[in-house]
Parts: structure tokens; C-alpha cells; sequence
């Protein structure tokens, strides 16, 4: 089954969490077979949010709500169950001084 | 104490303070007929077991008719439990029970009552629910259909050295999952290894039968779609999963030591239930609070059969026939306090376990170390800070230091607030004010604690309480 890894951090904190730890992880979570997909975000100050209603496309600088901790990655993980996937979670290397949501992926609906 | 359902920043308060409080609040070496620590069932309060009535022998069916419903209140969460297992789905279980008793109600009166009951019901359960799979199978392709089959295990169970061999405590692992909401697991657990319903669970947590029948629902609905397993947590996440058991095992306890409602005041089954479970756990892992949980619930059991009269009134921890009291129960429990005691640091149901000690071995109430008592309960606010141990305190502070004493903390405690529902602490009110001789005081207290008790026998005692003070 597959999890997606929604990694939270506040940027004031990203300097704990080097780059080259990130990479280590990453290396060995692919080479386990579990991860499907993984990335790293620039911060939120890059971000753009879009928003469309009644056809018209607006646009917000910054990221879709200001919270003290943001999203700062993801890792699509295939596991089979959840307390294995709470197991790879747990070391992600930002999830010692942020938060990482893990929420199962769903099929969309056929018809 | 543990308030398995503390989520809200309200007190913590549930049936398991009742536990605690019970025998401090109301004791009263001096005046008989003080309220005591809630009796057991005993003959006429509730309806006897199946077992015990005389069965219609010349009737199979009947016969057939009872076995079956004796083994339904005896064994049918452990049977749901195996089917949990076997079947991998809480649902799917329920379905099969149901099927594998209606089928023992039609089958065993005309075949007999199979010689293991419980083995019999579980293979029932697992071909009727991989028969209901494939019924449905035109609506599913046939390649889901067999690999849902296949995915059913084997009944003949699998030996491995670290897998537990109750069903049930696989289960309780499961529905005390850290991912779940801390009141869910405890709902949960109550629900579906234990069997209570949901009024029951809705009335110990002091929550609408609503409420709790959606946080059930939700935290099924959470293990089905996130994948949450019916497994035993790994020895190195054992000891983490250990306290969520511990606060479900005693909140378990105390549903069936005091009932919160209604005209019986304990439900016997499950405080064996409890102290099973307890049992089991202390084998698995012996940590100091899983030893302390047992020895506390040992020593509380220990005094049943004293604390009904023969017509089911309440008597008095200082005017319990002490000889009553089950003395292999209080040994056991007083051995596992000491190995509970002797860890670096004592846990509040290791502390809890010693105050209940120390009252099993005074052979008489004015015996009762009481100094000793409120030591240890100044340990357990500490370890465990709250109004119903304060409470608690305030009451054996009152048998140290006399009554005017623990009125001055109790009314502190009220006047903060959060006991104002508690009927034991106003009950407790009652009682120390009765003895200073403030009558009107003491009428006022137990009348707001009548108002807000809903056990039987308790409502008798407190009326006659009150009765008392108009004399």
C-alpha cells in the first residue's frame, strides 16, 4: 500500500537537518525498494498558490496557509501496513524537530 | 487516576477514581455504617449465569439452547478475537461470529454440544465468512475472490517464539494502537475485547452512547483504510504500546468493579476479565507498572466478598468482615507491590497498589496505618497530579489528622471546581461534616451526591446517610 509522507519543518530550523543527512536517508530508503518517490521544496517564499472560481485564475504569493512549521518534502513510500510505514517515517532525518503526516494513498473512483 | 479518555483539558475522572476514592472517601473507624467500597454482585442483585440455573434436563434443546448461550457470554470475544485474526477484518469477524453462533443454535441441539466449544465456533466462523465471499463473488471478480480466500488464515495456529498466544491480547495491542485517538482505543477495546456495549462504555466515560458509538466507528474505519495490523507490536515497540494497555486493562477493571449505572454495582466477569489480561501482560513483559496495575487490582479484588450484605447493601471498608477477604489474593498482590516498589521509581499503579496493601494488612481498621497511606499518596499526586487523588489524600489526611483537617482540603478542592460532579467527593463532604457535627453541612452534601449517583446500592446508603442526620 502506498503512503505519502507530508514532511513539516519551520524554516528557522531547516539548518538542523543538513543536506547531506537528507541524501543518506534517501539513499537507503531507494535502495530498499520502499520509496516510490521523494523531494525536496524550496522554501515557502518561492511558493505561488492558485486558486480558480467561477473560471477566473487567482493567484497568492506564498504557500497555501501560513503555519509556523511548512512543507518542506515528501516520500511516497510503498508498505505494507502502516506500522511499517510509521517505522520509515520516524527516520526521516526533519522529523526530530518538525512533524511528518503520513496518510494513505487512495485508488480514485473508476466510473 | 488514568483517565484513558483525558483528551479534553477538563479533570480526569472515570470509574477507575471511583476505585481509589471508594474506600478513603467513605471509611470512618468510628461510625458504623459509613459507606464502603462498592459490593461485589451477590445473590439477587443480578441474574445468575446461565450455568447456575437449573437446567431443563429433559429438553435437549433447551439444554443445547443454554450451553450455547454459556458459551456465547463466556467465550465469544475470544472467539471474535481468533476471527479477527484468522480473518483479518474487524467487520468480517462480527459477520462470522454472528453466523458461527446461529449455526451452533441450530446445529448443537441436534448433534450435541461439541466437546470444545470455542474451536468448533471458530471454524464455523471461517467457512461461513469465506462462504459469504464467495456468495458475493458475483459482484468481485473471481481473481479478488480467491485471493481474498487465500488471504484467510490457516485455523491451525502457528507457533512462533515471539508471537503471543492469546488472540485477545493480539487484539488489545491492536485496539490500544498509539495511532488511534487515545479515547477510541480505550472505546474500542472495551467494545470489540471485551464485549461491553456501547452504553456501558458511554456511561464510564460520562459520554452520550452517540458519541462513543462514532469513535468506534471511526477508529474501525481508520484500521481498515490505513492499514493499521492485527499484530503484536515488535519486542523494541513493546514497552512504548505498554502504557495504552495498562490505562485500557484498568479502566476495564472498573467498569467491573463499580458499574456507573443501574441496580448491580459490579459486573464480576470483567474484573477477571481484567486481572486475565493483567496476568498475561505481567508473563509478557514484567515492567513495574504492568506488575503494580496486577498487584492493585489483586488487592481490590481481594475484598469482594465483603463489601455487599447479604441483601446487597454496601458495607463499610472498616466494617468489612475481614475474614472474608480473599487471602491468597491479598499475598500475591502484596508480593507484586514489593517487586513493583523495588524499581528506581514507583509508578502511580505501583503506588496506588501499596496504599491498597496497606489497608489488606491491617487485621483491623484502627490498625490501618494511615500515616504511612498519606505518604504514599503524597508520592501518587506527584507521579499522578489530580482533583480525585487529592481528593483521596484529603480523606485519609482526615483519618490521620481528624476530620476538620480533610474538610478544609476537601472544600479547597471543590472550591476550584473541578470535582463539582464527582458524587465521591461530595459524599465524602457528607461524611466529614456528619462527624464534625455540622449537620446541616452534611445534609446539604449528601443530597447533591444523591443527586448525581446512579448505582442502587450506593443510593440506599447514602438515603439512609441522610435519614440518619434527621434524627
Amino acid at each position: 500500500m502506498k503512503y505519502l509522507c507530508l514532511v513539516y519543518m519551520a524554516e528557522a530550523v531547516r539548518d538542523a537537518v543538513p543536506d547531506r543527512e537528507c541524501r543518506a536517508f534517501g539513499e537507503s530508503l531507494r535502495s530498499s525498494g520502499r520509496q516510490l518517490a521523494a523531494e525536496a521544496l524550496q522554501g515557502v517564499d518561492t511558493a505561488t498558490t492558485v486558486r480558480v472560481r467561477s473560471g477566473k485564475v487567482s493567484l497568492t504569493d506564498g504557500p497555501f496557509a501560513e503555519t509556523k512549521e511548512q512543507l518542506a518534502g515528501f516520500y511516497l513510500l510503498d508498505a505494507p501496513d502502516l506500522d511499517e510505514a510509521l517505522r520509515l517515517a520516524a527516520q526521516i532525518p526533519p522529523a526530530r524537530v518538525g512533524a511528518v503526516e503520513v496518510r494513505p494513498v487512495r485508488e480514485l473512483a473508476a466510473d | 487516576m488514568e483517565n484513558a479518555a483525558a483528551t479534553a483539558a477538563g479533570p480526569r475522572r472515570s470509574s477507575a477514581d471511583d476505585v481509589l476514592t471508594a474506600p478513603e472517601a467513605w471509611c470512618n473507624s468510628s461510625a458504623p455504617g459509613t459507606p464502603a467500597d462498592t459490593p461485589p454482585a451477590v445473590h439477587g442483585i443480578r441474574p445468575a449465569p446461565a450455568a447456575a440455573r437449573p437446567m431443563v434436563t429433559d429438553d435437549p434443546t433447551a439444554t443445547a439452547r443454554a450451553a450455547a448461550e454459556a458459551v456465547y457470554r463466556a467465550e465469544s470475544r475470544r472467539v471474535f478475537a481468533t476471527l479477527v485474526r484468522l480473518l483479518g477484518d474487524f467487520d468480517l469477524a462480527e459477520e462470522a461470529l454472528a453466523d458461527a453462533f446461529r449455526a451452533a443454535l441450530e446445529q448443537w441441539p441436534r448433534d450435541g454440544v461439541p466437546a470444545n466449544p470455542r474451536a468448533w465456533l471458530v471454524s464455523a466462523g471461517r467457512f461461513k465468512a469465506i462462504d459469504g465471499i464467495r456468495r458475493r463473488a458475483r459482484f468481485v471478480a473471481m481473481a479478488d475472490v480467491e485471493e481474498q480466500v487465500e488471504a484467510i488464515a490457516d485455523d491451525t495456529p502457528q507457533r512462533d517464539a515471539d508471537e503471543i498466544e492469546d488472540d485477545r491480547l493480539r487484539l488489545v495491542f491492536t485496539c490500544c494502537h498509539p495511532a488511534l485517538a487515545p479515547d477510541a482505543r480505550v472505546a474500542l477495546t472495551l467494545r470489540e475485547v471485551c464485549g461491553l456495549t456501547t452504553e456501558e462504555i458511554a456511561q464510564a466515560f460520562l459520554s452520550a452512547p452517540p458519541t462513543l458509538a462514532q469513535r468506534i466507528v471511526r477508529a474501525k474505519a481508520k484500521i481498515r483504510d490505513a492499514r493499521i495490523p492485527y499484530q503484536v507490536p515488535t519486542p523494541a515497540e513493546l514497552p512504548e504500546r505498554l502504557d495504552s494497555v495498562l490505562r485500557v486493562i484498568y479502566l476495564v477493571f472498573n467498569e467491573g468493579y463499580s458499574a456507573s449505572s443501574g441496580a448491580s454495582v459490579t459486573r464480576l466477569d470483567l474484573s477477571s476479565e481484567a486481572i486475565r489480561l493483567g496476568r498475561l501482560l505481567v508473563e509478557l513483559l514484567p515492567e513495574p507498572e504492568a506488575i503494580g496495575l496486577l498487584a492493585l487490582m489483586l488487592l481490590q479484588e481481594s475484598r469482594r466478598a465483603a463489601r455487599a450484605s447479604a441483601d446487597g447493601d454496601l458495607v463499610l471498608l472498616a466494617d468489612q468482615d475481614r475474614s472474608l477477604w480473599n487471602r491468597a489474593q491479598i499475598e500475591e498482590g502484596s508480593a507484586l507491590v514489593q517487586r513493583a516498589l523495588a524499581s528506581r521509581s514507583a509508578g502511580p499503579y505501583a503506588l496506588q497498589a501499596a496504599i491498597a496493601a496497606l489497608h489488606a494488612g491491617a487485621a483491623t481498621a484502627e490498625a490501618t496505618d494511615w500515616r504511612e497511606i498519606v505518604g504514599l499518596y503524597d508520592l501518587l499526586v506527584r507521579a499522578e497530579p489530580s482533583p480525585v487523588v487529592e481528593l483521596n489524600r484529603a480523606v485519609a489526611v482526615a483519618m490521620r489528622d481528624g476530620p476538620a483537617a480533610g474538610l478544609a482540603l476537601v472544600d479547597v478542592l471543590l472550591a476550584r471546581g473541578d470535582l463539582d460532579d464527582y458524587r465521591l467527593a461530595h459524599a465524602a463532604r457528607a461524611d466529614l461534616c456528619r462527624r464534625l457535627g455540622e449537620t446541616a453541612q452534611a445534609r446539604a452534601s449528601y443530597e447533591r451526591a444523591l443527586a448525581l449517583t446512579r448505582q442502587e446500592p450506593e443510593r440506599r446508603f447514602l438515603e439512609r446517610r441522610l435519614a440518619g442526620l434527621r434524627r
